[in-house]
């Protein structure tokens, strides 16, 4: 029975790890292409909030999940491309600029919430993600509810680390997002375009910074509430630089900071009677602890957060 | 003005009548008047806050957390310690706020020159981890003991900062928070650590191969930062709330970014934005009232200042050289080697 009872636990604790570690693996994966073409957006977590708002708006508009997650994924686009905008063409500071869309994400978000749904309590119901289990393969003992009774973002979220690995380390597309983040100068010389470049993993990263959104507001909740995204897109970049700046590290770190919200979730349930504020702590915690205990063993690409011009 | 128009209008509303409820709301009378002031108090400390940082090249995102962990000592002072004049107990009160933000702050700083974890990130999570733990006090050791709401007991009368305009909730802090602007200015620009301050923030390498010591000002520079944020809340706490609750803040501390962002990190430019910032925020209470325009549209405005003003510099060629220079040579120190840790970002 004790054994039982563990394994139980155990199963259960992994579970909730893969869907608490999803929306910061998207987000970190999309990151991870951003931060090495040389730009650094911290703009992610106003991003994630928009994202998640326009997902239960096109959900709710439309009738379906996936007219939300396209939504989303297309107003993401627009901030990506407002912020390339600035930081790419106009050479704004970047951590200014990404200050400036968290704002404008909490403000949007907020205002948008407010006109549409009201401040009334009443959640109108909306079509969100349903858990797909893999047929036969979610009949494994153990590891087939872990691994494959989750919903789709789960299953897109993991495969796209291999696809983001590909993309970067073998295709003549990744070379030259790692040449323009290292020394876009050399880059410019053999005719790449860099601000194309940029513009491209901006935008790119940004759409998948709106599907981490709506996987929150369509998934782990089905409704959207003010500031939801909580930090996530914080955690998204920690988990970037602790991740080394690799699709693979990003995925380790990204389990990671989703079994500190596992445990406290875990915790909570069990009711060990600690103060709830303090299990809500635990994943900012973690954050702070890993990024001081690992940081110094991390390098940015060389030109990070630098705008690019001729001259 | 004409966009935040626009974004009325879009949304089906009235932008003459919005417009003249937030005139109305915020200078509209003396009473008006006093409520802008008020609320521009907590701004130019959380503007002074990010200020301090930015000088020194540092993001400092945590107003908030600090803000919070301000108030928390400043109402423990306030609560705790009895019998004391007002001359005695006020001060004190105002010192315990400025230590909590302090010290929250000088964590990101001692992350940052210790390990080189990026301040923009550890004042973020730190942030949530003050906002959890003041809820933790006042529904839990703090709570007042009667009725359940979950604040603490009022501070002591010797600690309240007075109300200094008849008919207005006007309080000392708004002198308080002038003198910060004053020090802000003398310290930077009048002491020898306040240039050294400067120098790292904008050429660590220079600074370094002129002997100063990055650490230490990065450490001074979070330490100021965190205690401005701290006196954001202490002021609030002991001019305007007088008892310690959740969500006492309502977002003072990311407002400060725009503040100190539209000021150009200048004196007068962080009393100036932070004024502006109080009349939306007490005008926008007003406009939400009566034409029911939702207050969060002052961050749409917010996020549109700062781009407007990233914007502006850049069209400037002077500007954007300035900008350029600073941020190779920023680079240039990145680039070598050890101290690359100190200038992490992102």
């Amino acid at each position: 029975m004790g054994n039982e009872g563990l394994l139980n636990f155990i199963v259960s604790f992994l579970a909730t790890d893969l869907r608490c570690a999803t929306p910061i693996l998207i987000a970190a994966l999309g990151l991870v292409f951003i931060e090495r073409s040389g730009v650094v957006n911290i703009g992610v977590e106003g991003t994630m909030l928009i994202g998640s708002l326009l997902g239960v708006v096109g959900s709710y508009m439309f009738g379906s999940v996936w007219w939300g997650v396209l939504t989303a994924v297309a107003a993401t686009a627009l901030i990506g491309a407002l912020f390339a905008y600035f930081t790419v063409t106009l050479g704004a500071d970047q951590v200014v600029t990404g200050t400036a869309i968290n704002i404008l994400g909490m403000g949007v978000t907020t205002t948008l919430n407010r006109l549409i749904f009201g401040l009334d309590k009443s959640i109108p119901p909306i079509d969100t993600f349903k858990v797909i289990s893999i047929p036969v393969l979610s009949k494994i003992p153990v590891l087939g509810s872990v691994l494959f009774q989750q919903m789709l973002p789960v299953y897109v979220a993991f495969l796209l680390v291999p696809v983001a690995h590909v993309v970067l380390f073998r295709t003549p597309f990744g070379l030259t997002v790692r040449s323009v983040g290292e020394h876009p100068k050399a880059a410019d010389t053999v005719g790449i375009n860099v601000w194309k470049i940029r513009y491209a993993t901006v935008i790119g990263g940004s759409c998948l910074a709106g599907l981490a959104g709506c996987y929150l507001s369509l998934g782990v909740l089905s409704f959207f509430i003010e500031n939801m995204v909580a930090g996530r897109g914080f955690i998204a970049l920690a988990a970037v630089i602790f991740g080394k700046y690799t699709p693979l590290g990003a995925l380790l770190a990204a389990l990671l900071f989703g079994a500190g919200e596992a445990l406290q979730y875990r915790f909570q349930a069990l009711g060990s009677g600690i103060p709830y504020q303090f299990m809500l702590m635990i994943p900012y915690v973690l954050t702070v602890a890993v990024l001081a205990g690992f940081v110094g063993k991390s390098t940015p690409p060389a030109s990070s957060g630098v705008p690019y011009t001729k001259e | 003005m004409a966009v935040g128009a626009a974004i009325i209008r879009f949304m089906g509303l009235d932008p003459v009548s919005a417009y003249r409820a937030l005139v109305l709301g915020s200078v509209g009378n003396l009473n008006a008047v006093g409520e802008t002031l008020v609320k521009a108090v907590p701004l130019m400390f959380t503007g002074l806050s990010f200020a301090f940082a930015f000088r020194c090249g540092l993001i400092n995102i945590g107003a908030e957390g600090q803000l919070y962990m301000g108030g928390l000592l400043s109402v423990c002072a306030g609560v705790f310690i009895k019998g004391l004049p007002a001359l005695i107990h006020l001060p004190l009160a105002l010192a315990a706020g400025f230590a909590g933000g302090g010290l929250w702050g000088l964590i990101s700083g001692w992350l940052k020159t210790r390990f080189g974890a990026s301040e923009i990130i550890t004042t973020v999570m730190l942030n949530y981890v003050a906002i959890y733990f003041v809820s933790y006090l006042v529904t839990g050791p703090l709570k007042a003991p009667p009725g359940n709401f979950p604040h603490t007991e009022p501070v002591a009368v010797t600690a309240e900062l007075p109300r200094i305009l008849a008919g207005t909730r006007l309080h000392l802090g708004f002198i308080f928070a002038l003198l910060a602007i004053c020090f802000y200015y003398v310290f930077l620009w009048h002491t020898r650590e306040g240039f050294e301050l400067r120098v790292v923030g904008q050429n660590t390498e220079a600074a370094k191969y002129a002997g100063m010591k990055p650490s230490s000002s990065i450490m001074t520079a979070m330490f100021l930062a965190g205690g401005m944020g701290g006196l954001a809340g202490a002021g609030e706490i002991l001019g305007v709330q007088h008892r310690l609750m959740q969500a006492f803040s309502p977002g003072y501390g990311f407002d400060g970014i725009a503040v100190a962002l539209l000021g150009l990190n200048t004196p007068l430019g962080i009393f100036l934005a932070a004024v502006l910032f109080g009349i939306l925020r007490s005008g926008g209470n007003m406009m939400q009232m009566m034409v029911e325009v939702p207050i969060a549209l002052i961050y749409i405005i917010q996020a549109l200042v700062i781009l407007f003003v990233v914007a502006q510099i850049m069209a400037k060629p002077s500007g954007r050289r300035r900008l350029r220079s600073f941020l190779r040579d920023f680079r240039l120190f990145e680039a070598s080697g050890g101290a690359g840790r100190i200038g992490s970002r992102g």
